[in-house]
């Protein structure tokens, strides 16, 4: 009789404690989302979000005109910065009438071979329509996609991933 | 090439099954079945004249050897150590002493002899059940000297289908993608070599960046991409004679090529403004057709066997998903339900499984799936790996496996690796340089 009393406290004290313990952890789990939020939102400086924002690996067509832009991961959407770059080439573009150009479209190489290719052939292609509308002629601009065959940076890593996920304008002639 | 290779075949001995030994390829096999090559022998005469226009000692042996590697690659056998065999080569084919096989746990033996005749080879083996004490199997092949390699895998075929029930997969090339180079500036190469990696051979320079090769079913033409003046098209490849042409005349980007189960078509993707499809084009009368018709992304066609139906890989759900139609393009069905992202689907020459590609928190799967999507079974994880290809009888994947570089962006390696449909018998499959992309032949000798 005795043992099973003690046993009955022990097991309300349990209760208590798993009460106690799965508060804690809905508190600890709600920091971590919020922790988690802030992070991926936090610009590193060469990252907004996983869109490079960075400029080392940018080159210029004229002064101050950039010749790429940079995607999110799986996307081809243009970003605020993307359309200002594209912005300023096809003002480039329409003072220099005589240019063609080549879009070369990029994926990072955590994808299928295949799959980039596709992929890379959308983000260049989501460039020559925002030069287009901007009025730039279809037949100035060809698009040529790469997939993951030609990285520019070598790296691993979420950075050098976001560097490689590109479209590259390069003067045809 | 297979019209090239004179291959008698004669029967010595039909012998029936009797209970014997067998071979369970459906499990992973954890006791492989212990199994003894003698070296096949080979007279005095024959043996210098081979040395003479081979370039190799004992070429009796060195066919051995062959068939050997093919059997612990298999992962099916553990052929034992020629040291401690007892018998003589030349008497061990006329008459085992299966008493001294037994003393070192042999289960199986080949005996086999080689002989010059006419200045062709003359090879003859048989496959004995040491418990039973039976012969088996016996044959005997008479081929130009060259293919003496051929003639060890064609052994290994007829012995693993005598002790499996089962086609082997022996006698098969397998062509690939040789990769050198900077990671930022691969030089990437059309490269072809048999099975196990022997007779290595580029098939093109390297002028120009290529990729995704893939046989014809008769493995006489290949399929691939080509960035030749940088306009990547799909081509096709004669690999007797080395013509190459384009496929069609797309004005955009075609990729992701296979043919078709009766050689006849090519299946591919074709890009036009941002958006990727599947067409066909048939070879003979150049009709090119759409199959499918969606503002996503639709690549990686691969036919079923019977030329029915086609999977295929397509964003129409928003990610990557593996999705089966009709060879018409009609009753599309995604079939991948699982956690994460699905590539690279390719239908099993048995027609019950599709293997496939699948990223899934960061890591790299190699997997398959019944037709309709269930039963999905993942084979290997790994940082980068992609691209499976079916051996010819569906029981081995072969794919291709990236390193991850370190933090000065250095280390980065691509290899060629296999493993069975069990999920066992994972092994590198070597290759003289990098390499990716690769596919498997059909069995060369059927």
């Amino acid at each position: 009789m005795k043992k099973l009393v003690i046993r009955n406290i022990d097991q309300g004290a349990l209760m208590k404690l798993n009460k106690i313990l799965k508060n804690t952890f809905l508190v600890l789990f709600a920091c971590l989302v919020l922790s988690a939020c802030a992070t991926s939102k936090k610009s590193t400086g060469q990252m907004q979000g996983d869109v490079y924002t960075g400029t080392d690996t940018v080159e210029y067509l004229a002064s101050g005109v950039p010749d790429r832009v940079f995607f999110a991961t799986n996307e081809s959407v243009l970003t605020t910065a993307s359309r200002e770059t594209l912005r300023k080439q096809a003002a480039w573009l329409r003072k220099n009438s005589d240019i063609t150009i080549v879009l070369e479209g990029h994926a990072d190489e955590r994808g299928t071979r295949e799959y980039n290719l596709a992929l890379g052939e959308r983000r260049a292609n989501a460039a020559k329509d925002y030069l287009m509308t901007y009025g730039i002629s279809s037949n100035r601009i060809s698009v040529l996609s790469y997939g993951k065959e030609r990285p520019v940076d070598s790296g691993s890593n979420p950075l050098a991933w976001s560097k490689n996920r590109r479209s590259v304008t390069v003067k045809a002639n | 090439m297979r019209n090239l290779i004179i291959l008698f075949l004669i029967f010595i001995i039909p012998t029936k099954a009797l209970g014997l030994i067998e071979v369970d390829i459906t499990r992973g096999n954890l006791n492989p079945l212990p199994i003894a090559v003698s070296p096949l022998s080979i007279d005095d005469e024959s043996k210098k004249s081979f040395e003479k226009t081979l370039k190799k000692k004992d070429i009796g042996s060195e066919i051995s050897k062959v068939i050997e590697k093919n059997l612990k690659t298999s992962g099916l056998f553990n052929p034992l150590d020629k040291n401690a065999f007892l018998q003589a080569p030349d008497i061990a084919h006329l008459k085992p002493r299966f008493e001294d096989w037994n003393l070192i746990k042999a289960q199986a033996l080949i005996t086999g002899k080689v002989k010059n005749v006419d200045d062709k080879l003359r090879v003859e083996f048989r496959l004995w059940d040491v418990l039973a004490g039976k012969e088996m199997m016996a044959l005997a092949f008479t081929t130009v000297p060259n293919n003496w390699r051929r003639v060890g895998h064609i052994i290994t075929d007829k012995v693993y289908e005598r002790l499996t029930g089962e086609k082997g997969y022996f006698d098969t090339r397998i062509i690939y993608v040789a990769e050198e180079g900077p990671k930022t500036n691969r030089i990437k190469k059309l490269a072809i070599m048999d099975q196990d990696g022997a007779n290595n051979k580029f098939l093109t320079l390297g002028n120009e960046l290529v990729l995704t090769p893939r046989f014809n079913p008769t493995s006489q033409m290949v399929t691939y991409l080509s960035y030749f003046r940088n306009l990547p098209r799909v081509y096709l490849l004669d690999i007797e004679t080395g013509i190459q042409e384009v496929v069609g005349d797309f004005p955009g980007m075609t990729f992701a090529p296979r043919f078709s189960p009766d050689g006849k078509k090519i299946i591919m993707s074709f890009a036009k403004d941002g958006n990727s499809d599947i067409y066909t084009m048939d070879l003979e009368n150049r009709i090119v057709e759409k199959i499918t018709n969606h503002p996503s992304i639709d690549t990686s066609p691969s036919y079923s066997p019977d030329g029915k139906f086609i999977c295929f890989n397509s964003d129409r759900s928003g990610y990557q998903q593996i999705y089966v139609m009709k060879s018409d393009g009609s009753n599309v069905k995604r079939i991948s339900f699982g956690n994460g992202l699905y590539g690279t689907p390719v239908w099993s020459p048995r027609g019950d499984l599709i293997a496939f590609t699948k990223l899934h928190k960061g890591k790299f799967y190699i997997g398959v799936m019944r037709t309709d999507g269930s039963g999905e079974r993942l084979l290997t994880e790994n940082f980068y790996q992609e691209a499976p290809s079916w051996s010819p009888n569906g029981r081995v994947l072969i794919f291709y496996r990236e390193t991850k570089t370190d933090d000065k962006g250095e280390g980065f390696s691509a290899k060629l690796w296999s493993i069975d449909l069990t999920g066992y018998n994972e092994r590198l499959v070597d290759t003289p340089t990098d390499a990716s992309d690769p596919s498997w032949s059909s069995l060369l000798s059927n």
